[in-house]
């Protein structure tokens, strides 16, 4: 237990420091600055240098530390890089579960060593292709997936049991795993041999990627069944991904995302304790998901804060004894809505940057985006050119030689002390509204949000803020890309394919099933298993999702703005 | 002189795509311009934002897509109104929309596509110089 700078070192620090702020009155500095006022991203002022005097407070125990040692400011494995580079693993789904196979082969034979799947709006909605809700928007934005065929065309010839898979969903997460669960099970593979992660982050998608479908209360008692029996059936899979990512894209700073990720998280732990688990059994399932914006600095502070945040309330709020349950482990994606559709080979360099501050923060995992992603879902060349991104950064750069390098720099520490400090504060206030479910009934993370990116908007539009390409450096060329071309026949194959399974099942049995998922729904039972049942017997995911909204209702946008 | 009575603007999310950022920047920005904005919130059917449409009197639709849907959604928004006899209303886009797509919005009868890194002012300056209340 130590401050970093002794009282005699600092004072001698001090003195220096002041002699030098006088020198910079005398030549008058304030006046030929470039800016009026240095900002982030998030409008955070910046000052002019950072020194001893930001971090005199600092104790290096209990504030910075040894990786994978509590507060795990520098990371939560011993070695980080050193052992195991993070988990290359590239967002993608388009089409048919057969096109995105196609390209899930294409990505793994390029050195991707994870999975991720993106799923079209009518199956992150709880929709099959063939409603009428779906149409237009089939395999659009993502791989369509209906029943548990399009689960095993998806990962055919993957070795599932050996790569992990992420799935991007969130209302129908329940049912997708069970169709993940079923189809391992029928190759041969049990589930407890399957690893990998479901969204299945409900809380956010009513703060701010509005995909839902049930009211938050049932929602979030879906979320609590999967963890419960992941917990108990499945222990190498993440039950949840607690996502900041879209809390980000829909236009927070970097303290709301924190704030509101980590106050998720409190919210889904209050719930399974509720449920009478133990915390050192699911919290160490529990993974988190963030953005890595523009801000370079102010975004590898927020890794660094969310680790020794997670780390806190794991152990002094929930009194989690397995440092395990300590833990914040994270996957990140680069900013989406950082990308300009104008000179889009720009947006590589933006890209490159930001991976490179979720590596300097210490993520687990990583996707970056490909240039054309503002524009279509990516070409095979553009999401290639993205994956190589990360490789250069692994193994060309040298930045994952050591441990959290930016550790020490009087400015790093002191912006993770700055973001810490505020989204504890923020997090008090939504303790104050009695908790997260309730902050979101009055609206208050939403219009938060909605506040700072009508701000940033007008930041932008008034050029406060620089975009390369848009409103500063802009062309009145435009530069062509190549862009991705679905095919326009996909939706009546999809259905026609969905149509086949519908009619060649066993009604009675599918009967039996679906009334056995609405009993467990009614009863408060843990759903799962009658999902995985159900799923076996070719229900489709919208007649599961149906279940759901008979028996819980669904949730509408109140529309605010 | 009779007063000329506000514009009335609808800002639509039709469709499941939840990417309501950019609709709800829009409908803030033309309500600090003056007019009367009405927002359907997420994941309306071309039907919904119709029978609302005309329920509510506004005298343009402005439609936010960006998850790829627009090419069929758009041009069914603006269907809709002919079959209901309210062409009259306006429709324009907005979002992420190829570069190509543009001229097949327009033909389909969408009056103007905004696409990213266009500016809210300049958005309500094109409002406020195309469309009049009915």
């Amino acid at each position: 237990m130590a401050l970093t700078f002794d009282k005699k070192v600092f004072e001698d620090i001090k003195k220096a420091e002041d002699r030098w702020t006088e020198k910079l009155k005398s030549l008058k500095v304030d006046t030929c600055e470039r800016l009026e006022r240095f900002s982030t991203v998030s409008d955070r002022p910046i000052d002019r240098i950072y020194s001893p005097k930001d971090i005199r407070e600092q104790d290096f125990d209990r504030d910075i530390g040894f990786p994978a040692e509590f507060p795990f400011t520098r990371g939560v494995q011993p070695n980080m890089y050193r052992g195991r580079l993070w988990t290359m693993r590239m967002f993608a789904g388009l089409g048919t579960a057969r096109d995105t196979n196609k390209r899930f082969h294409l990505l793994v034979k390029e050195g991707q060593t994870g999975l991720s799947t993106a799923f079209d709006m009518p199956t992150l909605m709880g929709y099959d292709s063939d409603s009428q809700r779906a149409r237009g928007e089939c395999g659009k934005c993502g791989v369509a997936i209906d029943t548990l065929k399009d689960m095993e065309d998806l990962f055919e010839g993957l070795p599932i049991d050996k790569i992990t898979t992420s799935m991007t969903i969130n209302p129908p997460a329940s049912v997708v795993w069970a169709m993940y669960i079923a189809m391992a099970e029928n190759r041969g593979i049990d589930r407890n041999v399957i690893g990998g992660t479901i969204q299945n982050d409900m809380l956010k998608e009513f703060i701010a990627q509005k995909t839902f479908m049930c009211p938050p209360i049932p929602s979030v008692r879906l979320v609590t069944d999967t963890v419960e029996f992941g917990t108990r059936e499945v222990p190498r899979w993440n039950t949840i991904s607690i996502s900041g990512y879209h809390i980000r894209e829909a236009g927070s700073t970097a303290v709301q995302e924190l704030a509101f990720t980590l106050g998720d998280g409190i919210a889904y732990t209050q719930e399974a304790l509720k449920r009478g688990l133990d915390v050192d059994d699911f919290a160490p399932r529990f993974s988190f998901f963030f953005n890595s914006h523009l801000d370079f600095f102010e975004e590898i502070a927020k890794f660094r804060a969310a680790r020794r945040m997670w780390g806190k309330i794991m152990k002094d709020r929930f009194k989690a004894k397995n440092p395990r349950s300590w833990w914040l482990r994270f996957h990140t994606q680069t900013a989406g809505c950082s990308l300009t559709a104008q000179q889009p080979y720009n947006n590589v360099v933006r890209t490159t940057l930001q991976a490179l501050a979720a590596v300097l923060g210490g993520t687990q995992s990583l996707h970056t985006n490909s240039l054309d992603e503002v524009l279509a879902i990516p070409t095979e060349e553009a999401a290639t050119i993205a994956l190589r991104t990360q490789q250069i950064i692994a193994e060309e750069s040298g930045v994952a030689n050591t441990i959290d390098p930016v550790g020490g720099s009087y400015f790093i520490e002191k912006l993770t002390n700055q973001l810490e400090e505020e989204a504890f504060a923020i997090i008090q206030k939504i303790d104050d509204m009695g908790g997260m479910l309730s902050a979101i009934e009055k609206n208050y993370p939403q219009q938060e949000i909605a506040d700072a990116a009508y701000r940033y908007q007008r930041q932008v539009d008034s050029g406060e803020k620089t975009v390369v390409g848009v409103n500063k450096y802009a062309t009145s060329e435009t530069i062509p890309v190549e862009m991705l071309e679905l095919d326009e026949e996909l939706e009546r194959l999809q259905i026609e394919k969905t149509n086949r399974i519908k009619e060649q099942r066993n009604s009675a049995r599918l009967r039996e099933c679906l009334d056995r998922l609405e009993d467990s729904c009614r009863s408060a039972t843990n759903v799962m298993q009658p999902l995985i049942d159900a799923v076996k017997a070719d229900a489709t995911l919208q007649e599961c999702c149906d279940v759901y909204r008979k028996v819980f209702g669904e949730y509408r946008d109140p529309g605010i703005y | 002189m009779v007063q000329k009575r506000r514009l009335r603007v609808m800002v639509a999310k039709p469709g499941l795509d939840g990417h309501d950022r950019g609709a709800r920047i829009i409908a803030r920005a033309f309500r600090d311009a003056g007019f009367e904005v009405v927002y359907t919130g997420l994941h309306q059917t071309p039907e919904q934002i119709v029978d609302a449409a005309i329920q509510e009197d506004v005298d343009l639709i402005g439609l936010s897509s960006l998850a790829g849907a627009h090419r069929y959604l758009f041009p069914r928004v603006v269907e809709i109104l002919r079959e209901r006899k309210a062409e009259d209303i306006m429709v324009c886009g907005g979002g992420i929309v190829p570069e190509a797509d543009i001229p097949v919005m327009k033909k389909a009868g969408l009056k103007e596509i905004f696409t990213p890194g266009t500016t809210l002012d300049s958005i309500v300056a094109w409002v406020n110089a195309n469309v009049k209340p009915r």
